[in-house]
């Protein structure tokens, strides 16, 4: 709704961050800094448990992080805000609700005014936007996994939120359904205005869907690799083929086992 | 199964019930005073026909206020034993020792301290018996709320009231229905326990008992089957309520 403020969409400014544990303080994120401007789109990859999560939980200010400073629009995060939309791995849904009382859940609580009417339509929208009109009355119990994660999509961003913070959504998904759900996103793209934080284990959908990929060294976490995706804003899976794009896998294949520290560090170099 | 069949099939699965009891009675050729058969039931109603309203009246209120008071302070423990990790580990020890007394043993002592008060004393013993499964219910239903649920709502700065009333509780609906199943049948246990156990003039647990005291045993049987007949009444009432508030946990 406000859109976009001075001073970039998210960003992270040398965070470090310590989960109490009864074994002392666990360190999960060592000096991270990371930006992503408005309306982009970046992808953070890493090894498992390498505190993906605990960023997406810091942005969304959930988590309040031990050190360093975490700004969405420009604004200091100090705690939860209506203008964060998030989607799972797990897609969550109120079953006794349908379909369009799940999406319309976020503005029951960020836009108390809005009438119940308007509210409809704003899901109706977005339900054409991912391919799903005409299920606006359907039980989540009658979905599959793949249109239970496009109404979670659906429900993330009906508040018009400025950042998008989607979490593994399409982890769980079979390979085809995964392929249909990035198509969905990018035309989601297209029409809705968000920045948009990807955490994800898939290399190629980071490829496909972002601006830039950012690839996290292992526990406590840094940032130790990033590109930018040049492949412009109208992309196909068929791109996903070609020899450039293989390369680029390849390369960042090739990051991803030196943060799990697999090969030496000499190959470590940040080329953007 | 279409309506229609959905009430005459259990129908007529109790009438070849009450058949093969005729015919067990009718064939081993036992005198009513070892086992009544269902023909003698018809005429046991009607002979004692205003006792078993007004007792039957007596029984069914007070277990119903049994169970309205274990829904009310099942819920109050149940969530904030749900919500509250210390306390649910300090009272589950004392909650399961609680359940686990039999109730025969406590009826004596709820007699004995609140002598006199018949209705009270009936009342508790019904919600005492009945509690139990709602309060488990309740607090395991709010206790296991998957974390993206809070996230979604709490990344949008929602008050724990409004996670409350908005996801906990609903959630929690077809485990509290299923709990008070249970907990319907255990009140009715509870209320004619005090009724045969310490009679005081009142319920069908009296009339069970005077009964059993002048030997009438068509009208004993006729109390039992006359409480087994509540019972389902009382059990379905709960179905139809679940099937109004919580009919979309059914998967078709």
């Amino acid at each position: 709704m406000s859109g976009t403020q001075e001073g970039g969409g998210i960003a992270l400014r040398n965070v470090t961050h310590f989960f109490e544990t009864p074994d002392g303080p666990f360190q999960v994120l060592d000096d991270f800094t990371m930006v992503a401007e408005v309306g982009s789109f970046l992808a953070l990859v890493g090894p498992s448990g390498c505190g993906k999560s605990t960023v997406t939980r810091l942005v969304s200010g959930l988590l309040t992080p031990s050190s360093g400073d975490i700004l969405l629009g420009g604004s200091l995060v100090t705690g939860p805000r209506p203008n964060v939309g998030m989607a799972f791995q797990n897609p969550v849904m109120l079953e006794w609700r349908d379909v369009v009382g799940n999406i319309i859940l976020p503005l029951e609580i960020v836009a108390r005014d809005m009438p119940q009417k308007a509210r409809v339509e704003r899901a109706r929208e977005l339900l054409e936007l991912v391919s799903l009109s005409g299920f606006e009355n359907k039980r989540p119990s009658e979905l599959s996994g793949g249109m239970r994660q496009r109404v979670s999509l659906c429900r993330a961003l009906v508040h018009r939120p400025d950042v998008l913070i989607l979490d593994e959504p399409f982890g769980a998904l079979d390979a085809f359904t995964r392929e249909e759900l990035w198509l969905v996103m990018q035309s989601l793209r297209k029409k809705e205005q968000f920045t948009c934080l990807l955490i994800t284990h898939d290399l190629r959908e980071s490829v496909f869907l972002s601006d830039e990929v950012l690839v996290m060294s292992d526990r406590p976490a840094r940032l130790q690799y990033q590109t930018t995706i040049e492949l412009g804003t109208e992309r196909s899976l068929k791109d996903l083929y070609s020899v450039e794009v293989t390369e680029l896998l390849a390369h960042l294949r090739h990051q991803i086992e030196v943060a799990q520290g697999r090969i030496g560090s000499e190959s470590q170099i940040i080329d953007s | 199964m279409n309506a229609l069949g959905r009430i005459v099939v259990p129908i007529v699965a109790v009438l070849i019930f009450l058949g093969i009891w005729e015919w067990i009675v009718w064939v081993n050729q036992w005198p009513n005073y070892k086992m009544a058969s269902p023909s003698d039931l018809g005429p046991a109603f009607w002979k004692f026909k205003h006792l078993f309203l007004q007792y039957g009246f007596d029984t069914l209120w007070r277990t119903v206020a049994g169970l309205g008071l274990s829904i009310i302070f099942g819920t109050v423990i149940g969530m904030i034993m749900g919500f509250s990790r210390v306390v649910r580990e300090g009272l589950y020890p004392l909650l399961i020792g609680f359940n686990a007394i039999p109730k025969a043993t406590v009826v004596p002592v709820v007699a004995l301290i609140l002598v006199g008060r018949d209705d009270l004393n009936t009342v508790l013993i019904a919600f005492l018996i009945s509690f139990f499964p709602i309060v488990v219910s309740v607090s395991i239903g709010l206790s296991t709320l998957e974390p993206e649920y809070r996230d979604i709502l709490r990344s949008l700065g929602a008050s724990k009231m409004t996670i409350f009333w908005k996801i906990a509780l609903p959630k929690t609906l077809p485990e509290f229905f299923g709990a008070l199943k249970i907990a319907v049948t255990l009140a009715f246990i509870g209320t004619n326990l005090m009724e045969i156990v310490e009679p005081h003039g009142k319920g069908l647990g009296h009339l069970f008992d005077s009964g059993k005291i002048s030997a009438n045993y068509p009208l004993m049987f006729a109390v039992m089957i006359a409480l087994a007949f509540l019972g389902i009444a009382l059990y379905y009432i709960v179905v139809v309520l679940e099937q109004t508030f919580a009919g979309w946990a059914e998967r078709g």
